[in-house]
């Protein structure tokens, strides 16, 4: 197990080093410096901007610089939002999507493997057909669509239940109150739950005719306990090595979340960042979206060892 | 002695092939069937979106702000009888707008399908047939890629060459070629082991021409499947950008450009929103359901 988690780290290191790479160069490609004002600056202050944020250098040694820096966490300031570093941004932002990448993706797992377990207890009849229509829909429409019509059903013209004017906010963080989280993260929980339930659907179809369900079966088991804990485990495995593509989903969604809503996430900056030419901010997310990227995706491998030895082995 | 030829004596026994069986079952399959016309006629709108309306996508109207269509049941501040899907912001008329949306959307998404399918086919193909060391490191470096959040690079790149119409297109493609790359690259691996492809080496063919004019006409099936699945994936990816206001500027639009300033305009003219959402909406239905038929198709057992 050591050696598959040393192996995995060691592909890690890699994929990170290109990204940095990749992101350094192409935004410095970048046509007009974060310094073209309208208002022409003297030469002298210039300048001195330049050699302040290390512009003055060669490329290859802003990259070096660059690189040994981030290393150690400090992608410099913003350049926009000139009292920040991109650190402080980052370190205010995070806990916000953090928050809401994680609801979403708790609502999604229990929702989504809910609904396929049920599915394919019931494959071929109503309630599987009606499950994986359902699953359709949130996988085609997109988030950027489902938000806005949400928020004009719950937020807008309020929906009556149980003879109760229902309502919700339509935006702002309120630090992170309940009532203002809900729109937010089912909107980016419904496309996940959507995948899970249809990924869960097709493992646990193929795992509920294995033979050692069989067997279970056959020596009397309850049938709750069989589907909990024998079929679950087998039937998790796709699950596990989606959450990486499931984290990276979500972070994208959040995006569009974060700026419809109006929530002060990383995402935010991130759209404010790239609208603005932002370059140290941008750079700084991408980093930052990236190691949490391959952070999951190793967890992920990690609890797939776990639950299946057989690709430790490889 | 002259061999009597047989053919025109004895009627043809007609064999049924791969593709004729599998086109059966697509036209039986009444979910694709209904993609594959609807599809066809959101096409058709597009291409005679000048001809169906006496508007032009950029013709501004200061009179007919934000105005319902003549037959919105709803109560609204003012109605604009001629404009069937109602106006906009600065009283253009949305019927025409969500037309010429449906060209920029379905055109980033079947040229970058195009781009994405050149690159991932070449590629897959090329480290199937080679093999050995070549696959593994062509493969390693489609490993790598895949990890990167590349979405963020495409939002950097539209940053960078201030959303260049044609990079766009482009951007997109090369991020969706790498499951191309992998799904050619399994098929290859096990098609360069058949008989005929002995048969093109030991008639003297090339490796470039057995993977051009033998391998890749047997990958066809599985392809075009994918094929089918990207466009869906590719009008999102650029309708996202689009929204976050990274991709089509104006007074081009795109179904995402469209869904963003309904988003805002939702609370007195919901119609904005509406419109473009549905057209999107039941595009992206469409290609899903063509595809899954496709994959039924060709592919029974996997029913």
């Amino acid at each position: 197990m050591m050696g598959y988690a040393l192996r995995r780290l060691a592909g890690a290191i890699p994929t990170m080093f290109v990204i940095i790479t990749l992101a350094f160069f192409m935004m410095r490609a970048a046509p007009g410096g974060p310094f073209d004002s309208e208002r022409r600056l003297p030469p002298e202050i210039e300048q001195n901007l330049k050699a302040a944020y290390d512009l003055d250098k060669p490329l290859v040694r802003q990259y070096a610089i660059y690189l040994g820096k981030a290393a150690r966490g400090d992608f410099g300031p913003s350049f926009k939002n000139k009292d920040f570093t991109v650190a402080q941004l980052i370190a205010t932002g995070l806990p916000v999507s953090a928050r809401l990448g994680l609801w979403a993706m708790a609502l999604a797992l229990l929702i989504g493997t809910t609904l396929g377990i049920l599915a394919a207890l019931r494959q071929n009849r109503w309630q599987d057909y009606s499950v994986m229509s359902v699953a359709m829909l949130g996988i085609t429409i997109p988030t950027f669509v489902t938000a806005p019509l949400l928020t004009l059903a719950f937020g807008i013209y309020g929906i009556t239940l149980f003879g109760q004017e229902f309502s919700l906010p339509v935006g702002g963080w309120n630090n992170g109150a309940w009532r203002n989280m809900v729109l937010p993260v089912t909107v980016l929980a419904l496309p996940q739950i959507a995948i899970i339930s249809r990924l869960m659907r097709g493992a646990m179809v193929e795992v509920l005719r294995a033979n050692y369900i069989r067997t279970a079966r056959a020596k009397g088991l309850p049938a709750t306990q069989i589907v909990l804990s024998h079929a679950l485990r087998a039937a998790a495995l796709p699950l596990v090595s989606y959450m990486g593509p499931a984290l990276a989903a979500v972070l994208t969604g959040s995006l569009v979340v974060e700026q419809i809503f109006g929530l002060p996430g990383i995402g935010r900056y991130f759209v404010q960042g790239a609208l603005n030419r932002d370059y140290t901010l941008v750079m700084g997310v991408v980093i930052c979206y990236a190691c949490l990227i391959i952070a999951l995706n190793f967890l992920a491998d990690m609890i797939y060892g776990i639950l299946d030895p057989r690709v430790r082995l490889k | 002695m002259s061999v009597p030829d047989i053919d025109i004596a004895m009627p043809e026994p007609r064999g049924r092939s791969l593709w004729v069986d599998a086109r059966r079952r697509l036209l039986r399959n009444r979910a694709a069937m209904a993609g594959i016309i609807i599809l066809a006629a959101i096409v058709l709108l597009a291409l005679l979106a000048p001809l169906l309306s006496p508007f032009a996508y950029d013709e501004v109207n200061y009179d007919l702000i934000s105005c319902a269509p003549g037959w919105w049941p709803a109560e609204a501040a003012c109605s604009a009888p001629g404009h069937i899907f109602g106006t906009d912001a600065i009283g253009r008329d949305i019927f025409v707008r969500v037309l010429y949306g449906a060209r920029v959307s379905l055109a980033v998404g079947l040229v970058a399908t195009v781009v994405s399918l050149v690159i991932g086919v070449l590629y897959g193909a090329t480290a199937g047939y080679l093999g050995g060391h070549i696959d593994g490191l062509m493969m390693r470096v489609v490993d790598v890629l895949y990890s990167l959040p590349f979405i963020f690079f495409v939002i950097i790149l539209m940053v960078v060459f201030d959303r260049n119409f044609i990079l766009l297109f482009v951007a997109i493609g090369a991020v969706e070629w790498l499951t191309m790359a992998r799904i050619v690259r399994g098929q290859t691996l096990s098609i360069k082991l058949k008989e005929f492809i002995e048969a093109a080496k030991a008639a003297g063919v090339g490796p470039l021409g057995i993977i051009t004019r033998h391998v890749i006409p047997n990958v066809v099936g599985p392809v075009m499947v994918y094929v089918t699945l990207t466009v869906p994936t590719v009008i999102l990816t650029e309708s996202f950008l689009s929204f976050l206001g990274l991709g089509i500027q104006e007074p081009l639009t795109s179904w995402g450009v469209l869904i963003s300033d309904g988003a805002d305009q939702m609370e007195t003219a919901p119609w904005m929103l509406l419109f473009p959402a549905l057209f999107m909406a039941v595009t992206l239905f469409c290609f899903n359901f063509v595809g899954d038929g496709l994959r039924d198709a060709m592919d029974p057992k996997d029913r």
